[in-house]
């Protein structure tokens, strides 16, 4: 028999230690699930969390954890001032591939002419792509009080089924032989997100990341609008009486999460990905909201978190081929860890008591 | 009626602790059947954590109790009634949205059917002089009724030992009365009231016997009707009292004037503002009473800012602000501390620092082209600390870490910090110890002095007769008519505060 205590304050050790708990218990709990699809688990974490950085090809892998890091923390950055001042975007995968789609046909557009502008150009309509699909759901939800958790989701959808339609439709290579899929934008100079410094994985859209991610930082710890957003989410009817107007926040935090995650779609489309095709949308926009609440909705946490998650990502790819396991035992095992760190979060606020006690 | 009767709860050297404070020290008292005795001390006296213990809610560290001569050690609640021990909580634990009925059998270990339960509620309400209709909505009900719907599911158990802990905090003079007359006759019928407050005047009306408690000791043992409530009063503080020093000054200009405000509560279950109007003079204090949940919460947002209007019903040194937002009216010169300090007036997780640039941002100029001046925040927060005797480790204490008093003398100093001139406060000494209370009322009475407009909106008759040059009441959402405090009455008070709410005086046998 146990019971919970709440403690006075929630306690900094805990706040700080969760995550490295969660991380284990992941672990076991996925080491168990390796073990009954027949795997060695041993072998499976080992191949999932050492072999992309210290393996034989960790040359390839570590620059691979870049690439996929990018786009989990740009968009887990926008997340995380939402979530901190309570508003909840699930959306961002819709507003990632609607980034991806502005942006690629701003370059598509232009092809194939060659100017230095083109490439701000499609920066600037990718993150206005994911801001106005964020705008929707931000919008019902000051004008009409809908909830913004289930519109931002549902858009995921009617954008998955815009990327299908594009793929095989506007945007469609003409030079493609009638397969779905536009032109690959990495081999159009003027549009292509090229590897910044060879071997590394550093694209456009990592430099973006680091950049939200210390903006984010001074936005929180330094300007009236992180107070504001900080205060929202602890404290709504304080927040009111310190004149902060909710429905002002909403837009902001919306139009912001949505823009950086419109980016991360626009940087991924003229980068790694390359083209606008069917399976583009490949769940980042999900994945970061495990990286943000992983992170602590700290910037410097969601840094670290981005590239813990892209760690299982690139790792999971590699068990999948080395080691045969499904795609699938690699999701739910990312599924398990945001699940093992929102049980062990209890233990920042609450401490455990065990024996018989009926009153203190 | 004591001496004569036989002792039913003997409490003998109980003591706890908690990290950091001794709450109850070998403390000893006995209640005899049918006495009405009296628990006297001030917050943090340890009258609840004692009282907690009696009710089975926490156990005592040493110490015994016993009831009717046989050990009594209540482990639970449910262990305290079924011994015959009932309490009414100074906060009300009922569902708004359920009727009278099924709250009362919410808390009933077994309750009867509905139907069954609906006649026993009557029958025992008028019994007792306290009218109740059993299908009404408890989200309808006024305070008082609401504290009939917990006395009455107590009485329904038929209990030996009645705690009541601070009841007529939420009452109208007039309801005062009434719950008086239902106490004495339960006492007459042999039901000892064990009666927690720091209202000494409704002591020495109301009490047999009254044991003091300061710091979580017994410093006496008295029979109230003995004592001059100041006598009692310094029992319980252990100082002699200073009671705050008032300059007579003739107010200037009006600096607050409100007209026709109208607000519809933000709440389901809250009072509407229905055409208010008042005006607040320079120098002047303005006292609003009224009994909780008539509009006071309402009242503090539409003049904050949090709840807009029509910008002409709310005017500052003659301009219309009633249109603009809280931090416009800060500007304006109006600032505001409303009476939840946890929650609404702080941030309880954030430091005394982030929390001083909560709303003196604006008046203080922390905020220079949207950067945060953190310096210059933290020497507001030091100034408000130290010249409001605020007892902190530092200013980056959170603000739940605090005392009651101590959050209410920051947040209190927060604002009269600003050199506003006007200023509204909701129950500013709520549940604070008579000293901070004390330093509280005398800080509104120098801003006063120095020429600010004040509003205090309170629910304690006696801090505004203190320290108010006019007095005027919320009733149902309505504003009576202001009235100069001196030469009033408490009956006029009374009747201010809308008399005895929804019910004629009832029947009382006794």
């Amino acid at each position: 028999m146990f019971m919970l205590e709440k403690r006075p304050s929630p306690s900094r050790f805990w706040t700080g230690a969760t995550p490295i708990l969660a991380v284990a218990l992941t672990m076991i709990a996925g080491g168990i699930l390796f073990a009954l699809l027949g795997k060695n688990p041993l072998e499976a974490i080992r191949t999932i969390f050492f072999d992309p950085l210290f393996g034989d090809n960790a040359w390839y892998y570590r620059a691979q954890l870049l690439v996929k890091a990018g786009p989990l923390v740009l968009i887990a950055i926008g997340l995380s001032l939402g979530f901190r001042a309570g508003i909840w975007n699930i959306g961002a995968e819709g507003q990632y591939i609607l980034g991806a789609i502005c942006g690629a046909a701003v370059g598509l557009a232009f092809y194939p002419a060659q100017h230095w502008y083109i490439f701000p150009l499609m920066i600037l309509a990718g993150a206005l792509g994911g801001w106005a699909w964020a705008m929707i759901p931000a919008v019902l939800k000051t004008k009409f009080g809908t909830n913004e958790i289930l519109v931002s989701l549902m858009l995921v959808y009617v954008a998955q089924n815009l990327l299908a339609e594009m793929a095989i439709g506007p945007l469609r290579n003409p030079q493609g032989s009638g397969f779905p899929g536009s032109r690959d934008l990495s081999q159009y100079p003027s549009a292509a997100n090229l590897e910044l410094i060879p071997g590394t994985g550093i694209h456009w859209g990592v430099i973006a990341a680091f950049v939200a991610v210390i903006a984010a930082y001074v936005l929180l710890q330094r300007h009236i609008l992180g107070f504001q957003i900080r205060l929202a989410g602890q404290a709504p009817r304080a927040a009111r009486f310190a004149g902060v107007k909710p429905d002002r926040l909403v837009l902001i935090c919306m139009g912001l999460s949505g823009a950086l995650a419109g980016l991360a779609g626009m940087f991924e489309v003229a980068g790694p990905a390359g083209k606008i095709s069917i399976d583009f949308a490949s769940g980042y926009g999900f994945t970061a909201i495990i990286v943000a609440f992983l992170g602590r909705l700290h910037p410097v946490g969601i840094l670290l978190a981005g590239l813990l998650m892209a760690l299982t990502y690139v790792g999971g790819d590699i068990a999948q081929s080395n080691l045969g396991l499904p795609s699938a035992a690699i999701q739910a095992f990312q599924g398990m860890l945001l699940f093992f760190l929102l049980a062990v979060d209890l233990l920042s606020n609450y401490r455990i008591r065990f024996g018989l006690k009926e009153a203190r | 009626m004591t001496g004569t009767q036989k002792v039913l709860l003997a409490v003998e050297g109980i003591t706890k602790a908690y990290p950091g404070v001794v709450a109850n020290s070998d403390v000893s008292f006995e209640i005899r059947e049918g006495e009405v005795h009296s628990l006297l001390g001030e917050n943090g006296a340890g009258k609840s954590t004692l009282v907690k213990m009696i009710y089975g809610l926490v156990k005592p560290d040493s110490g015994r109790m016993t009831l009717r001569g046989g050990a009594y050690e209540p482990r639970k609640p449910g262990e305290a009634r079924a011994s015959g021990v009932a309490m009414v909580f100074q906060h009300f634990s009922l569902f708004d949205a359920l009727n009278v009925a099924e709250n009362v059998a919410l808390g009933m270990e077994n309750p009867p059917r509905l139907a069954e339960l609906a006649s026993r509620i009557r029958q025992v309400s008028e019994e007792y002089g306290l009218p109740l209709d059993p299908s009404r909505l408890v989200g309808d009900l006024s305070a008082g009724e609401r504290q009939r719907v917990e006395i009455i599911r107590c009485l329904l158990q038929d209990p030996k030992l009645l705690i009541m802990d601070e009841p007529t905090s939420v009452l109208t003079p007039q309801e005062v009365d009434i719950l008086f007359k239902t106490l004495r006759q339960l006492s007459a019928e042999g039901t000892a009231i064990l009666y927690i407050s720091h209202k000494l005047e409704e002591i020495r009306a109301l009490c047999d016997s009254a044991t003091i408690l300061r710091r979580g000791k017994v410093v006496a043992s008295c029979n109230p009707r003995e004592k001059t409530a100041r006598e009692l009063a310094e029992l319980m503080v252990g100082e002699t009292l200073t009671p705050p020093a008032r300059t007579g000054k003739a107010p200037g200009p009006v600096a607050l004037d409100v007209t026709g405000l109208s607000v519809a509560s933000p709440n389901p279950f809250g009072t509407s503002l229905q055409n208010i109007h008042m005006t607040v003079q320079k120098g002047e204090i303005l006292g609003i009473a009224g009994v909780a949940g008539n509009g006071q919460d309402e009242l503090l947002l539409a003049l904050s800012g949090e709840i807009r209007t029509a910008a002409d019903a709310v005017k500052i040194d003659g301009r219309g602000v009633g249109d603009l937002g809280p931090n416009e009216r800060r500007r304006a010169g109006l600032v505001a501390a409303p009476e939840e300090r946890l929650g609404h007036a702080a941030a309880p997780d954030m430091s005394l620092t982030e929390n001083a640039l909560l709303s003196g941002a604006v008046r203080k100029e922390l905020v220079k082209g949207g950067m945060i001046d953190w310096p210059a925040t933290r020497t507001f927060a030091e100034g408000v600390v130290k010249d409001f005797d605020v007892r902190t480790p530092g200013i980056g204490t959170a603000a739940r870490a605090l005392s009651g008093g101590n959050l209410q003398k920051f947040v209190i100093g927060r604002e009269l910090s600003q050199e506003p001139s006007v200023i509204v406060v909701n129950q500013p000494t709520w549940g604070v110890d008579a000293a901070a209370a004390a330093s509280i009322r005398q800080a509104l009475i120098d801003r006063a002095a120095a020429g600010a407009a004040v509003v205090v909106i309170s629910q304690d008759l006696d801090e505004l007769l203190e320290i108010a040059d006019r007095f005027c009441a919320l009733n149902g959402g309505r504003l009576s008519a202001p009235r100069p405090v001196q030469g009033l009455t408490v009956d006029e008070i009374g009747l201010m505060m809308g008399g005895a709410h929804g019910m004629e005086v009832a029947h009382v046998h006794a």
